[in-house]
């Protein structure tokens, strides 16, 4: 399968190699994106830096473009009514199937301009608190909220700062564990660290096939842990951040495939599939109590983390380590 | 116990840590955190170390607030005698398989005899009984993994069992990023036991320390229902070298201190060590006399 994909790819390479000689246009940076991906069927390392560009990809669908698709209709609503309106966040109501429903989502840009009004999708506070006021708004009228998330992280700025970034993502992950209406979140992008976290609390977590999630992106991980800010490739790989990792720990209950090559090759695909996705899960999540959605959502969030615990004495455990650091030992000492 | 007297004929690292926690209650200087003589960082001043134990480690002439250790911070703070810990036996596993990661963890406890990041316990301010974590900077940096995450959690949901206030000091430099995705979903969990609190009506006061950065900051540090600060602690989302790299000019040094989130309306109040116990207690009976509750 991997080689038919790959035949696929090298296929497309030419034809784009052909186009560019033709046309006299720059696609350099396609083609070797594109050689990335060939080569990604061999190198785990290379995949993981594969999935991490087509994720950044600025033909990427974007929240609004998706958004466009998946509702019926769509009336965008702004502001969070104490400081300004965040372009970086954006939110409004839908209809899905004849369902209203709140939507939320970090927006990008296309292009330069595009991306200098939308802050390439960092959002700063205020963003965040349209996003509540929005959900909270949904809540009074009862309307699920459906989430997009696309964003590098909440942006690093003065401002920021001074307007609390920090209390704003903290306010939105205490008050949307305990909405009373629906939550579900698709990360169909760049799920970067606490800014996408402020709007990704939910019921149900999806992910497209080729986003990430990450505690951190590769570059800070790279500059922080590897001290050197070009490893950001062996940052990626080691952060386990692709869709079928997050989904083995657990912190993703679906991938939402997408369209050969990714979801910059077919936004109408793309928005079907997660469509799809979202009209399937909504139907069953608008039939659950809200009680018991609550107590469940709850449980999710406090099963977060991997620990190990023994209820032992300190002095007991001291001793126990201490064996098994003795078999171990023994063990690499003397094999078999 | 025989593994002690064993131990002393064993390689280094074979060795017992330290002494059980039942016989001595507050071991804070034996750690080798705390010196014989420091150097103010700011008004340079030296200092005997004696002295600034009995300062509260406060410098006496600038008033600068040094680093505690968790320890020293229970002692300071809490009625002699009266602190039990909790959640005693979480440890960390290493959930990404993230290279190193095993070792360092092993190192920070070796070289702290902390457990972790944070330590959790029951005690009491001026005889009246509180739930309280107390974060460690010097335990990687006090960043927040699944144990931390679960700790914190943990003490705030006992704060709901037993109907007792609780009271968080933060010093972290944000999320744990050997634990990748994992460390991340610990703010939406401590977010999560926060609002159980506030369903269950009881109060949640954070004394932010010197530094509350990340994911910390992000998630439980901001929510409480009195939020105080340590003099001239550093507290933000962003790392001030992060943000100088995005803007490309030069922070002032009052950007991200206690004074600058109080000018900006992010915290309560700003309170000196010395003052920490009376303010605390003085909270603790106001949040407890009923009112329409
Ligand atoms: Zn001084």
């Amino acid at each position: 399968m991997i080689k038919k994909k790959k035949r696929e790819l090298q296929a497309k390479l030419k034809e784009l190699m052909t186009l560019a000689d033709r046309d006299r246009i720059d696609i350099s940076e396609e083609i070797s994106k594109l050689r990335e991906k060939i080569s990604g069927g061999e190198d785990p390392l290379a995949r993981t830096w594969a999935t991490v560009q087509l994720a950044r990809h600025s033909d990427r669908p974007t929240t609004l473009d998706l958004i466009n698709r998946v509702a019926d209709c769509f009336l965008e609503l702004h502001g969070d009514r104490a400081f300004s309106d965040d372009p970086a966040l954006v939110g409004g109501i839908g209809m899905l199937d004849g369902i209203p429903v709140t939507f939320l989502g970090h927006q990008k840009g296309r292009n330069l301009k595009e991306n200098i009004k939308r802050n390439y999708g960092m959002a700063h506070p205020e963003g965040y608190r349209k996003a509540l006021r929005l959900a909270r708004q949904a809540e009074k009228f009862g309307r699920p909220i459906i989430t997009f998330i696309d964003t590098p992280g909440a942006y690093p700025g003065i401002a920021s700062e001074e307007r609390g970034i920090g209390e704003a993502i903290a306010r939105n992950l205490k008050v949307f564990s305990t909405l009373t209406t629906p939550i579900i979140c698709v990360i169909v992008g760049e799920g970067g660290s606490g800014g996408a976290l402020g709007i990704g609390v939910g019921d149900q977590v999806f992910i497209l096939e080729n986003a990430v999630y990450s505690v951190i992106s590769p570059e800070g991980c790279a500059s922080i842990l590897l001290k050197d800010a070009g490893k950001a490739r062996d940052a990626a790989h080691l952060l386990k951040l692709t869709a079928p990792d997050l989904f083995r720990f657990g912190v993703i209950d679906g991938i939402i495939p997408e369209p050969a090559g990714g979801a910059q090759n077919d936004l109408l695909a793309t928005a079907a599939a997660i469509k799809e996705r979202l009209r399937k899960e909504l139907s069953v999540l608008r039939r659950i109590p809200i009680s018991q959605l609550l107590k469940s959502r709850g449980k999710r969030l406090q099963n977060f983390g991997e620990f190990r615990e023994t209820a032992r004495a300190p002095e007991e455990r001291t001793a126990n380590k201490f064996l098994a650091r003795l078999r171990e030992t023994v063990i690499s000492r003397f094999p078999s | 116990m025989k593994l002690n007297r064993l131990s002393r004929y064993l390689p280094f690292h074979f060795r017992r840590r330290k002494a059980p926690r039942k016989e001595v209650p507050f071991p804070a200087k034996e750690r080798g955190i705390v010196k014989k003589r420091h150097q103010c960082p700011f008004c340079h001043r030296h200092i005997e170390g004696g002295e600034l134990e009995r300062n509260l480690f406060v410098c006496p002439d600038c008033s600068h607030h040094f680093q505690l250790t968790p320890w020293e911070r229970i002692r300071f703070l809490i009625d002699p005698g009266s602190f039990q810990e909790t959640e005693k036996g979480i440890a960390s596993l290493n959930p990404i398989d993230f290279p190193g990661y095993d070792d360092k963890i092993r190192r920070m406890m070796n070289i702290t005899g902390l457990d972790e990041a944070v330590i959790t316990g029951i005690g009491s301010i001026n005889g009246k009984k509180t739930a309280l974590a107390v974060m460690s900077f010097q335990f990687m940096g006090g960043s927040m993994g699944s144990v931390v995450g679960e700790k914190i959690a943990r003490i705030m949901l006992t704060g709901v069992g037993r109907n007792l206030p609780v009271i968080i000091f933060t010093a972290s430099g944000g999320a744990r990023m050997q634990e990748g995705i994992f460390s991340l979903m610990q703010m939406a969990k401590t977010s999560h036991a926060a609002a159980r609190l506030e369903e269950a009506g009881i109060p949640l006061f954070i004394v932010l320390t010197d530094p509350t950065m990340g994911g910390v900051t992000a998630s439980f540090a901001m929510l409480g229902d009195v939020t105080l600060a340590e003099p001239g602690a550093l507290i933000g989302f962003a790392g001030p070298r992060v943000i100088e790299g995005t803007i490309k000019q030069k922070l002032p040094e009052s950007f991200q201190r206690s004074e600058f989130l109080l000018k900006k309306g992010f915290i309560d109040l700003i309170v000196e060590r010395k003052e920490l116990r009376p303010t605390l207690s003085y909270l603790i009976e106001t949040h407890s006399r009923g009112g329409i509750r």
